[in-house]
């Protein structure tokens, strides 16, 4: 796991480095776990199906969290424990072993199984890793069966992807072998399949054939991890991913992340530097989309530009954000909060924050809906359940969770994002009621 | 342990909040990580409530497991005391919380609150969501008037009306809203004063008041049974248990409420606002009769619907059950009273096959069933919670009292093809833009197509139909005018004849089916 956890001062602001404070907050989170990340895992990767190991509580989770938007059969489920499993009276590998084999039975298409951990399961200790090890011998070749926590004692909403890609990383190095063809560059993060052909063709453009993604849409083309590979980071909440891959031998290429029409331009600057492409190739490349980028976004910024927005912590996408949303569109950071800070990560991003800007990180709700009052912003980014009682005291939301659901990255979507936090503004304006 | 896609009810800490949340002044500090904050989405997106629920999680953390997570959870509470400054607080802890054993009744009790602190200990990995809301409404009601219980002091002043309290009404529930107006409004009209409706907006205060009334309305059963029987022994007051949902029952339960009270009810029950008998006996209704309906969902609204549709629109109940294990008995009583076996199970994928099995015409039931619906292309409407966020309309729509009826008159004649449309598709079979595809003409277009069958589903595997496995195996073939003349009966009912022909054709022995067998079989299953 990584160091999210390093005990917080409770409401104290200490300095995180020499030129930007940092408000470290201990209280009550209002976030979901990482089990939440299984709602669009499990239609990227089309061959996969996430099995949680765990309560009641789960299960009414994943159909909450999924089932405000979508309820069609999905390719999870939960095992959930019962009192006989707890007592003892069962033995909880044997159990787990029977739902594995009904549920391959009943679902011959899946090759690729994750057993997924959860409070409850974490709490009493049970072996995910060895389950997945004795099942994976047991349905070998056709199926196989890796484990990571999605729990919210460890993670929060979108470190479970990090922690499911970690497991993907690291099974690829036990397949690996001599004849193991490794990527030259690896984009990872889960991304819109739209918005991987768009990067995709932008790179063959720039002269770089050789991309994989991580996750690829088939648990057989995951990209192979070495030496000579490079990664380029999609999404921002992949600490334990970079890790992995570090491991592997992969070195990094640190860019901003690809929002709007200036982050995309330098993450494609920084990717083709990392292969020595010249300068006057990448312009020529990205021209078009980038002038169409911005073309875009100068439409919403008449309509944002000088609105003030302030991010209630969900998916470590809040910083590259709020940099999007000031950079390119002029409007007001006033609180930039996220669940965990890696500056590795979002450094490019963070120094391009104001600095009146307040960057929280870790969360006491309470505390924030206080700040957030007293701000009263144009516009609040919050998760769903603190959404409607900020609207009904006249404060402008938007769901931090569409942001993981929409396709935002790239030039062809820099307009759509900020059309995200242009149209709850543009609603306000309408209604008369 | 228990493989699980969907779930009817949620865990019994959902319970414990949907009475909170249903309180005025009753703040729940429950131990539970961060992630059981999803929960709050629950009341403010799916029920549109404006307000938080009144609930602080410690959400404890890994990290805190080897230090002091009792700690944490005395700090939340006396917090979340001098905050939200509640009248009564509730302690306990969810299923994560309840694994690491740190007793947040005896934790509540060290901080000495100037408040009453009750504790409500839901085991996690046996009971559900309304068990929990009923067990922690019980808990309510007990611990706020555990004084007056030792004095046993029920009502105190004589008033000219008789009196009673509404029990059951939680937040999240179906209908819920509405259903405590229509049946407050139905109690003043009888002559009786409502002293409290509980959970439902009532204040600690006013749990205290409970015992003033002469007796209980048991609105909802799964929620209020438990409260009620203590009130019962403690305070005798008796209670009425005939929850008035659907014509009848409305008639059955108001002359309860006028046996109870003595006042004569003829009057209401001759001049009430109740449409549904003479919508009902209305010459357009005639083709409702013996549309053959499959019911599922909490016991309540089974029950009442099973009624409402046998007798109150002529419908054949084919099937029913629910997923309220603790009132199995009551269903199973119900099913046989229409000569079924009850489905009792908390697994969707069962009550999918049942519907399969039995191919009715409409389907009443919970989100998951419309869910079912859909796939199968058979009409359906929602009865039951857990229901959507289109489920809490904008519009008053109760199910309980003269009013409900109404609604559920219009709630089931609705997603069905009108009598004379269905007349048409019948003698016209091949139109290209009126057929029996094309659903209902006053539903959107194209509602009445199946999206997809399950046997066709990319998504999951299911046991094959009956018809599937008989032809697969050679049992029983059908000529190719006999599935042409099939295809033109209407899909609403093409099931079901297929299955019929091919039952009766094994039971002759017959491996081919002509034209003359399906019509043979029409006639021997013909009313």
């Amino acid at each position: 796991m990584s160091e999210q956890h390093a005990p917080f001062a409770e409401q104290k602001t200490i300095a995180g480095c020499a030129e930007r404070p940092i408000l470290r907050q201990r209280g009550q989170h209002e976030v979901f776990c990482g089990l939440t990340g299984i709602v669009w895992l499990h239609r990227k990767i089309q061959d996969a199906f996430f099995l949680v190991v765990g309560s009641r509580t789960c299960a009414h989770l994943m159909q909450s969290a999924a089932g405000v938007m979508i309820f069609a059969e999905p390719r999870f489920a939960t095992a959930v424990m019962e009192e006989r499993d707890l007592a003892g009276l069962a033995d909880m590998n044997d159990e787990l072993d029977r739902v594995v084999d009904r549920l391959l039975e009943r679902r011959p298409d899946i090759k690729l199984l994750f057993l997924v951990g959860s409070c409850p399961s974490e709490v009493i200790k049970l072996d995910l890793s060895r389950a997945a090890e004795r099942l994976s011998v047991k349905h070998n070749p056709d199926v196989r069966i890796l484990n990571y926590t999605g729990s919210g004692i460890e993670t929060t909403f979108t470190q479970g992807e990090d922690q499911c890609l970690t497991a993907l990383v690291r099974d690829g190095q036990t397949r690996l072998n001599d004849q193991t063809k490794t990527a030259s560059l690896v984009i990872v993060g889960s991304l819109a399949d739209v918005v991987e052909d768009q990067f995709k063709r932008l790179f063959a453009n720039l002269g770089i054939e050789d991309v994989a993604f991580l996750p690829a849409r088939n648990s057989e083309a995951m990209p192979q991890i070495g030496p000579n590979t490079r990664y380029l980071l999609a999404q921002p909440f992949l600490t334990d991913t970079i890790r992995a891959l570090e491991d592997r031998g992969a070195s990094p290429i640190r860019a901003p992340l690809p929002l709007g029409a200036e982050g995309t331009r330098e993450w494609f600057e920084a990717a083709a530097k990392a292969f020595a492409i010249e300068p006057a190739h990448v312009e020529e490349v990205v021209r078009a989309p980038l002038e169409r980028a911005r073309q875009a976004l100068s439409k919403y910024r008449e309509k944002l530009a000088g609105k003030s927005v302030f991010f209630f912590p969900d998916s470590q996408l809040e910083i590259p954000l709020a940099r999007f949303l000031h950079n390119e569109l002029d409007m007001r950071p006033i609180e930039v909060g996220t669940p965990y800070l890696n500056r590795d990560i979002v450094g490019p991003d963070l120094e391009k924050l104001p600095s009146e800007t307040v960057v929280s990180e870790g969360q006491d709700v309470d505390a924030q809906l206080d700040r957030c009052h007293m701000a009263y912003p144009d516009i609040a980014v919050c998760g769903l359940g603190l959404a409607n009682p900020l609207e009904v005291e006249g404060i402008t939301t938007k769901w931090s969770i569409e942001l993981v659901f929409t396709p935002i990255q790239g030039f062809e979507q820099a307009g759509d994002l900020a059309e995200l936090f242009a149209r709850p503004l543009n609603r306000r304006t309408r209604l008369e009621v | 342990m228990q493989l699980t896609v969907w779930t009817y009810e949620g865990p019994p800490h959902v319970g414990a909040m949907r009475v909170a949340t249903a309180m005025k002044d009753v703040h729940y500090v429950l131990h539970a990580p961060q992630g059981d904050t999803y929960a709050d989405l629950l009341f403010t997106m799916i029920e549109r409530r404006t307000k938080r629920p009144p609930v602080t999680y410690t959400t404890f953390q890994a990290r805190d497991l080897g230090g002091d997570t009792a700690e944490l959870f005395k700090t939340a509470a006396l917090k979340a005391y001098e905050r939200f400054q509640p009248a009564a607080m509730i302690v306990g802890a969810s299923c994560t919380g309840e694994l690491i054993q740190d007793d947040p009744a005896g934790l509540a009790r060290a901080l000495k609150l100037p408040i009453p602190a009750i504790p409500v200990e839901l085991p996690s990995y046996q009971r559900k969501e309304n068990w929990g809301a009923s067990e922690t409404f019980y808990q309510v009601v007990r611990h706020l008037n555990i004084c007056r219980a030792q004095e046993q002091h029920g009502k105190k002043p004589e008033s000219a009306r008789p009196s009673c309290n509404i029990l059951g009404p939680t937040a999240l529930g179906f209908r819920h809203r509405d259903d405590v107006s229509e049946v407050t409004r139905l109690l003043e009209r009888i002559g009786i004063t409502v002293n409290v409706i509980a959970p439902y907006d009532a204040s600690a205060y006013d749990i205290t008041r409970l015992p003033d009334a002469d007796f209980n309305v048991v609105l909802y059963p799964e929620i209020a049974l438990t409260a009620a029987n203590w009130l019962k022994r403690t305070f005798r007051q008796p209670m009425i248990t005939t929850v008035p949902i659907g014509y009848g029952a409305t008639c059955d339960f108001v002359r309860e409420v006028g046996s109870l009270t003595g006042i004569d009810v003829t009057p209401l029950l001759s001049e009430s606002n109740a449409r549904l008998p003479w919508y009902s006996r209305s010459i357009d209704s005639t083709y409702l009769t013996g549309k053959r309906v499959f019911l599922f969902g909490d016991a309540t609204h089974v029950k009442a619907l099973a009624r409402v549709a046998s007798e109150e629109l002529g419908f054949d109940v084919v099937g029913l059950g629910t997923y309220s294990r603790e009132f199995a008995r009551d269903i199973r009583e119900v099913a046989e009273s229409y000569g079924l076996e009850a489905l009792i199970t908390d697994d969707y994928l069962e009550v999918e096959a049942a519907i399969e099995r039995l191919q009715p015409e409409l389907v009443l039931g919970t989100q998951m069933e419309r869910h079912t619906a859909k796939r199968l292309a058979i009409p359906c409407a929602v009865i039951s919670a857990p229901v959507h966020v289109q489920d809490y309309p904008a519009r008053f729509s109760p199910v309980a009292g003269f009013e409900g009826a109404n609604v559920l008159f219009d709630t089931l004649v609705h997603p069905l093809t009108m009598g004379l449309e269905e007349h048409l598709l019948h003698m016209f079979r091949d139109d290209f833009e009126f057929n029996d595809e094309a659903g209902p003409s006053h539903l959107a277009h194209g509602s009445g197509k199946p999206i997809a069958s399950r046997s066709q589903s990319p998504e999951i595997q299911i046991e094959q139909t009956p018809s599937d496995t008989a032809a697969a195996s050679g049992i029983t073939v059908w000529e190719t005018d006999a599935e042409r003349e099939l295809k033109k009966i209407p899909f609403f009912v093409r099931g079901k004849a297929r299955r019929n022909t091919e039952a009766f054709a094994r039971e002759r022995g017959l491996s081919t089916i002509t034209l003359d067998t399906l019509y043979d079989a029409k006639a021997h299953f013909g009313k």
